[in-house]
């Protein structure tokens, strides 16, 4: 069902672990499959002044889908700019990985969602403009939190 | 090693089933309906067959007609039985096919009743005797559920039927190798057998008809298996079905007291060394049945995790499924979704040995570990 390069990624993951003292945390969840993601970033300014994702790490519940694409999005968005980090997409994660099964397509997703919510509270916490995409896909993951969070009762 | 945990999914052909069949592929090759030799051969081979899974039930022989699978034999069943404005009476822990086949009738214009079960999976006989309406025409519960084990009071839902005039169906794919059933004492009108999962081969299955019923066919064509099921027979496959049904009467003693012993060995292994961790499913239950529940993980990234160490299982997450819905049967029975998400099935088997669940019971710990690691929502 799943190719190399994804068990590979789900059998030796890097980045699955807890962040100490991270910059900010996001935190999101599937209400479909029941999936949930936690996502640590940790923030630095570079000479030019730009904020830059200097590390990151997720921990994630959920499929071997979930876990490889959590994993792939971390190397992907590290020492990247939130600006740059913001612009990768889930199609870039599935592109890395060269497939997933497509009913799993939706777990390449939760990451982005869950770097988004991380920077979300980074920028809100930082008293930093927030780009109204980002305000927008917040309120959205929010309600989704709500609603896992009655179900699952934790 | 390489320890295979999932015998509710399927079996291995077993060796004497095998040598059976050998000679029906290239030398007794004949066609049942043909008059010469190597077709009275042939039909003489699939009546023997018929008789030794007709003993297995306590049927006669011209009761049993060959099928491809039992989802064959259950929708034979449904599609056969019900015409527009019939009651069906099913439980909510019923197989795919027989959900998904009275939700095709449903459209069709048959009533359908979905029977609630309690926690440990048993649906309750008195909801069966009130849901029977006049326009009731079956009834359909399983006989041993896959998922979780249970194994429902056939025999009483049987005796229902049969006092207020309504036709019995069971599933009991996964009962015939460890209960004895008795068609005739548990008022069954039909009943769903599969080869595959009692050390047969795959492709074929077969549907009691209680003498005297007419069954309209899924099937038309030459009216092969007494006009039930038309289509050449899969004579090498009903002979291993033969084989295979007659060995399975022979462990009918042993077998089961051996694999629930082994299989009470697993569970206290895994509730004692796995923190977190659940049974899923009733205390009594089919003997090879295992059913569990770990907090915190995916069933999906559990089972992979065992396939690296070489051990073979089954979930009923959410991820693993097509709808990326968990288990209904698993919901059916109250469990949060939360801990569907963990679920993690293993039924053991004729090849399963003490020394197979040690090496699970000393593997199986560590790789719940490692996910909880990186789980959100680790202690």
């Amino acid at each position: 069902m799943y190719n190399k390069k994804v068990m590979e990624r789900f059998k030796n993951p890097k980045n699955l672990k807890e962040m100490k003292e991270p910059d900010a945390i996001g935190k999101i969840g599937n209400i479909h499959c029941g999936d949930v993601m936690w996502c640590f970033i940790k923030i630095e300014e570079n000479k030019k002044g730009e904020r830059i994702i200097k590390d990151i790490s997720i921990k994630t519940f959920g499929c071997v889908a979930a876990m490889s694409t959590s994993d792939v999005l971390c190397d992907l968005v590290r020492g990247k700019s939130i600006k740059e980090s913001l612009n990768i997409k889930d199609n870039d994660i599935i592109m890395e990985l060269g497939e997933l099964p497509v009913r799993k397509i939706h777990c390449s997703l939760l990451a982005v969602d869950a770097l988004g919510e991380a920077i979300y509270n980074y920028l809100l916490k930082s008293g930093l403009p927030i780009p109204s995409s980002l305000k927008q896909k917040h309120e959205r993951i929010k309600n989704n939190l709500e609603i896992i969070n009655k179900r699952q009762n934790y | 090693m390489k320890i295979y945990l999932d015998y509710a999914a399927t079996t291995p052909v077993a060796p004497e089933v095998r040598e059976e069949m050998k000679s029906y592929f290239s030398q007794k090759y004949g066609n049942p309906s043909s008059l010469h030799t190597p077709g009275q051969e042939a039909k003489e081979a699939t009546e023997k067959a018929r008789a030794q899974v007709a003993k297995l039930i306590n049927a006669e022989p011209e009761e049993i007609i060959f099928t491809s699978c039992a989802t064959e034999s259950n929708n034979t069943v449904l599609k056969g039985v019900l015409k527009p404005g019939d009651h069906l009476i099913i439980s909510q822990i019923e197989h795919p096919c027989i959900i998904e086949a009275s939700k095709y009738l449903e459209k069709q214009g048959v009533e359908i009743t979905r029977l609630p079960v309690n926690e440990e999976g048993f649906v309750n006989t008195k909801d069966v005797e009130n849901a029977i309406k006049s326009n009731t025409k079956l009834v359909s519960v399983m006989h041993g559920n896959n998922i979780i084990g249970t194994v429902q009071p056939i025999a009483e839902i049987g005796r229902i039927c049969k006092e207020r005039e309504v036709l019995y169906h069971t599933d009991a794919v996964q009962t015939l190798q460890y209960t004895p059933i008795d068609v005739h004492k548990m008022g069954i009108d039909f009943l769903t057998a599969s080869a595959h999962k009692i050390y047969g081969p795959k492709g074929v299955g077969c549907l009691y008809i209680r003498k005297g019923i007419r069954v309209e066919p899924l099937v038309h064509g030459g009216g092969q298996e007494s006009g039930f099921r038309s289509g050449t027979e899969n004579v090498t496959g009903i002979v291993g079905f033969g084989k295979a049904a007659e060995l399975c009467l022979k462990k009918l003693k042993t077998e089961p007291k051996r694999i629930s012993k082994l299989r009470d060995y697993l569970i206290e292994g895994i509730l004692k060394n796995v923190p977190d961790s659940s049974l899923t499913g009733p205390k009594e239950r089919l003997p090879h049945n295992a059913h569990f529940t770990f907090k915190f993980i995916e069933g999906e990234a559990l089972l992979l995790r065992l396939n690296e160490k070489g051990i073979y299982a089954s979930t009923g997450s959410a991820c693993s499924s097509k709808s990326l819905e968990p288990s209904p049967v698993l919901l059916a029975i109250g469990l949060k979704h939360m801990d569907a998400h963990g679920s993690l099935r293993m039924t053991l088997g004729r090849d399963t040995t003490k020394e197979q669940i040690d090496y699970v019971l000393k593997e199986l710990p560590n790789c719940v570990e490692d996910l909880r690691k990186i789980s959100p929502f680790r202690r």
